[in-house]
């Protein structure tokens, strides 16, 4: 151990401040340009200084999160994961039973200071969680412990779905997926559940709100109700389109200053983006986007044991289908699921869970030994 | 960590989560790129497509009403005018707790609870950012406690609009008419694109009739709005063009005049200048405010005036159809003398009534002693019936027919009012076709004095007496004679038409009839010398008496006696001065009585209001 702990010393020297203070800087410098784009995008979408101001408060909150989370080591937050997981649970129960209805959903637990969603927490606890359970395994995991993994995911994410909240029901079932996909989930086994999911899809179609039928008829053609629920569609894509290769520039997208937009300083905000920056406005974003899942890849790669591994490319790849899944359905490919676009839409408590993921990255980056190789 | 003992293949592990990572980025990168074909669909290819849509969306066209012309009479007077007229509004989205404003407001300003009504009305249905009129029509007063106070009401506003106003109120409110909020039924009729943004519309009168012209052409605007429809500025603006001032024939210093000689009296007066048809004064009475109407008049008004008796809403002067009485011999002597049936010397006995042969039917004249022998002159002069039954059994129901609608009896003048009636200037075959009966000697001989069928306006009255005095030239009555593009101080006159020349055979015929009416009004013995005795000009007149029933044969006509509306209806028509005609009158008085005392002096009033300026009542 003493051998470890000079070599640790030295290396600490070597590899400079950021590793003493945990910080992965490319992350973090695609982190800050994404916020700094999204910042901009809002000040024109939320009509104001106003409205920045608090998104800087709530970034900073978020960043300081994130900064904290990469100080604690991946050692103690793999100990800690039994209990976050469990406590998470307990708290969707009790979501269930003394939630508070807000929007015609269950999600919130009034703690008399502040507002909590248990769901946040279980986007980082799930994949945590079975990153967990499989970490001694020999991967790839057999069928039983397929099945344990399986059922993991499943009670948190069927208690979310029953909220509802199907969007995040999504992230925390594919974050959990991606932990056994990396873990090597059988490609055979995949097909057959893929399979298996469009048998299930007329039972799914029986199960689902009116509002949430409703959402995916409108995708299909959202020229059915043109003032309903077609409206957001309509008017994004009339947005985006009307954007061109260009945009309309900055502070002169007329759909969205004019209120022809709805929503778009939250979930609809690509829209925005869209039109006043174009395709280019656009391929930039995804450009920061790629380079924060790229980066995110490279550490999964680094990490050192398979907690790490499957728990940094959990949270890399989430984060990826987190800015599809909102594209798609801003532009019409996707039905309508409240999700917003992560680090550049307004608000929501999922910014600070979002950049706790990406602490746990940065710990995981900066928490490495050295090996001889 | 103790260290366990584990059995995992790390390099295995290794290359396992590096295939994985590869694979999954490889997934991602087509979903990317899959969104990337969409979005380029969009923006690249769509794009026309989208940014029509987006253009279409942002850009409204919006109208601009145009200002309604002003209606002036012959001397410039304003008959019809715009005012400003202040509107209060409340925009609801800027209001904290409206029931408090609301209820602070009502300390300034009275807000009846129909106001209030209506207003919460408007609320439910409109968005919040848009305001909603809470009072119409407020006073100055009003105006400027709100001013004093706006302060304290944000989110409450004075707007200023024009509204139609008649300053002259009931004057010669059944030719003017009114405008009134555009309804259904108008909005069949009016051309929808021009209305848009027109809240008013001509009801009745010339405000009707020359809607057209008043209204004038909407203009536009592009201007730029919110999805809730807000404008944030005008893009383009096509101005709209006002609508024409009118220019009317009438005097309102006649028509006053007229008004107030008739007074209490339900009755019309018609005043035509012979030589072009201008309508010199249009008088039905009783007449209504026509600000009533403008916006929207009360239920308790509208029912006092449709339920009053008198029924002030009746245009009278277009639509009333009463017999013509005596003021019908005048046209029936030029007849016989221009058909050859009779003349000037030519005499009847006149024993006080009449008689067709081998008939027991007495007609009775008037004067129950008889007028002795009578010719046309004095016949005309002292209204002597029993020479007219004689005459128009002589003439015929046929010739009285075909020469009388020369003078535009039974059919409508054409008057630039809409509404008129043709009056019925019976013959054979109107009697056939309406009663499917033959037409009977009998109703020849009352025919002649202006009873029994014939039924004539007093429009129609006054274009007749218009066509005797102006040697039997017809022009078409108007009653505008000249419109004028706003912000211009050029008139467009519209000149006088002459519908029709009736033939004259022999001069002095018509010389002969004007002649005994001239001594009708000024002859000691003639009918109507209560005005002629003391008239610094010469007036040819003719007094008329419609019987409302009939008497009995022995019966006597007691007007004391008699309910005021079973009363004989009064009637004169008159022209003057009698050598060079610059004024004909038509006067119906409903039930006044007697012709020469009633009607005359009114049309009396009325020449010397036109003619010597004498408007003192």
């Amino acid at each position: 151990m003493s051998s470890v702990f000079t070599r640790h010393r030295e290396d600490a020297s070597q590899r400079g401040w950021q590793y003493r203070a945990h910080i992965d800087v490319p992350l973090l410098l695609a982190l800050v340009s994404a916020c700094a784009y999204g910042l901009v995008i809002l000040y024109s979408a939320g009509g104001g200084i106003r409205i920045v101001e608090q998104q800087v408060l709530r970034l900073a909150l978020a960043f300081t999160c994130m900064l904290l989370v990469a100080q604690v080591p991946p050692r103690l937050l793999q100990r800690l994961t039994p209990w976050a997981f469990v406590t998470g649970v307990l708290l969707l129960l009790a979501v269930q039973l003394f939630g508070e209805i807000s929007g015609g959903a269950q999600r919130w637990l009034d703690l008399y200071v502040v507002r909590f969603q248990p769901s946040e927490l279980m986007k980082l606890a799930v994949p945590m969680m079975v990153a967990w359970y499989l970490a001694d395994a020999r991967l790839p995991p057999n069928r039983w412990q397929l099945l344990a993994a399986a059922i993991l995911i499943a009670v948190p994410m069927l208690l979310i779905v029953k909220q509802p909240d199907l969007g995040t029901a999504l992230l925390i079932a594919s974050s959990g997926f991606f932990v056994l996909f990396l873990a090597g989930l059988q490609w055979r086994l995949l097909a057959f559940c893929a399979l298996l999911l469009a048998a299930a899809m007329p039972v799914i179609w029986h199960l689902m709100h009116d509002y949430q039928r409703q959402r995916v008829i409108t995708l299909l053609n959202p020229e059915s109700d043109p003032l309903g629920s077609g409206y957001h569609i309509i008017q994004s894509k009339i947005a985006i389109g009307s954007g061109g290769l260009f945009g309309k520039g900055w502070l002169n997208g007329t759909q969205s200053q004019l209120d022809f937009l709805p929503e778009r300083h939250t979930d609809f905000i690509f829209a925005v983006l869209g039109e006043e920056f174009g395709f280019l406005g656009i391929l930039l974003l995804f450009g920061i986007y790629a380079t924060v899942v790229v980066r995110g890849m490279m550490i999964t790669l680094q990490a050192q044991d398979t907690f790490t591994r499957l728990l940094a490319g959990s949270i890399s790849m989430t984060f990826c289908v987190y800015f599809i899944v909102n594209t798609g359905m801003v532009s019409g490919l996707l039905p309508v699921v409240g999700l917003p676009l992560p680090m550049i839409s307004y608000g929501g408590t999922s910014i600070v869970t979002l950049m706790a993921g990406f602490g746990m990255l940065m710990s995981i980056q900066t928490h490495r030994k050295l090996l001889a190789t | 960590m103790p260290t366990r003992l584990t059995l995992k293949d790390h390099f295995f592990e290794s290359r396992l989560i590096f295939s994985r990572v590869i694979g999954l980025l490889v997934i991602a990168g087509i979903l990317c790129l899959v969104l990337f074909s969409r979005l380029l669909y969009l923006q690249v290819i769509a794009h026309e497509h989208y940014r029509t849509l987006s253009e279409d969306n942002r850009v409204k066209l919006q109208p601009i009403p145009p200002n309604r012309g002003l209606i002036y009479d012959r001397n410039g007077i304003l008959l019809a005018e715009n005012l400003p007229s202040y509107r209060l509004e409340i925009t609801p989205e800027q209001i904290d707790d409206m029931d408090v404003t609301l209820n602070e407001l009502g300390k300034i300003i009275e807000i009846r609870d129909i106001d209030r009504t209506r207003f919460e009305q408007l609320r439910v249905r409109k968005p919040g950012f848009e305001s909603i009129p809470l009072l119409f029509n407020l006073s100055d007063t009003d105006v400027a406690r709100f001013s004093v106070n706006r302060h304290r009401f944000p989110g409450v506003d004075i707007t200023a609009g024009l509204a139609r106003h008649y300053p002259l109120g009931p004057l010669a409110a059944h030719a003017i008419g009114y405008v009134s909020r555009i309804d259904e039924q108008a909005l069949k009729e009016l051309d929808t694109s021009n209305y848009r943004g027109t809240t008013h519309s001509g009801k009745i009168g010339i405000e009707k009739t020359y809607e057209t012209l008043l209204h004038g052409t909407v203009g536009l605007q592009q201007v730029e709005t919110t999805a809730q429809g807000r404008v944030l500025r005008v893009l383009n603006r096509v101005a709209p063009v006002s609508g024409r001032n009118l220019f009317l024939t009438l005097d309102s210093r006649v028509q006053r005049t007229a008004e107030a000689a008739l007074g209490e009296y339900s009755g019309s007066a018609i005043a035509i200048d012979p030589n072009n048809g201008d309508v010199l004064a249009f008088v039905s009475l009783p007449s209504y405010d026509p600000n009533l109407f403008v916006n929207g008049i009360d239920i308790a008004d509208y029912q006092a005036l449709r339920d009053n008796d008198r029924r002030p809403l009746f245009n009278r002067a277009l639509r009333g159809q009463y017999p013509p009485g005596s003021t019908i011999k005048p046209f029936m002597g030029l007849a016989g003398l221009e058909l050859g049936v009779t003349s000037s010397h030519s005499s009847t006995y006149c024993p006080g009534f009449y008689t067709l042969p081998g008939n027991e039917r007495k007609y009775r004249d008037w004067k129950r002693t008889g007028h002795g022998t009578v010719k046309l002159g004095l016949a005309i002069m002292q209204s002597c019936d029993v020479y007219f039954y004689d005459l128009a059994l002589s003439l015929g129901i046929d010739n009285i027919h075909n020469y009388l609608s020369h003078f535009g009896f039974g059919r409508a003048s054409g008057i630039d009012i809409i509404g008129e009636l043709s009056g019925l200037l019976p013959s054979r075959e109107w009697k056939r076709r309406r009663h499917n009966q033959p037409w009977f000697p009998g109703e020849t001989i009352i025919t002649g004095i202006g009873q029994g069928f014939f039924l004539v306006t007093p429009l129609q009255l006054a274009i007749a007496t218009a066509a005797l005095a102006n040697n039997g030239r017809i022009l078409q009555p108007n009653i505008v004679h000249a419109e004028q593009a706003a912000n211009s101080s050029a008139l467009t006159p519209y000149p006088p038409r002459l519908l029709e020349t009736i033939t004259i055979n022999q001069q002095h015929n018509w010389d002969e009839v004007i002649g005994a009416m001239t001594e009708a009004v000024h002859n000691q013995r003639g009918t109507a010398y209560r005005i002629g005795k003391d008239s610094p000009y010469r007036i040819a007149g003719k007094t008329g008496t419609a019987q409302v029933f009939g008497l009995k044969e022995d019966e006597k006509y007691d007007a004391s006696a008699l309910d005021e509306k079973l009363r004989d209806h009064a009637l004169f028509i008159a022209f003057a001065p009698a050598d060079e005609p610059k004024i004909a009158v038509a006067v119906v008085v409903e039930n006044g009585g007697g012709g020469g005392s009633v009607a005359a002096p009114i049309a009396r009033r009325i020449m010397d209001a036109y003619l010597i300026g004498d408007t003192t009542p």
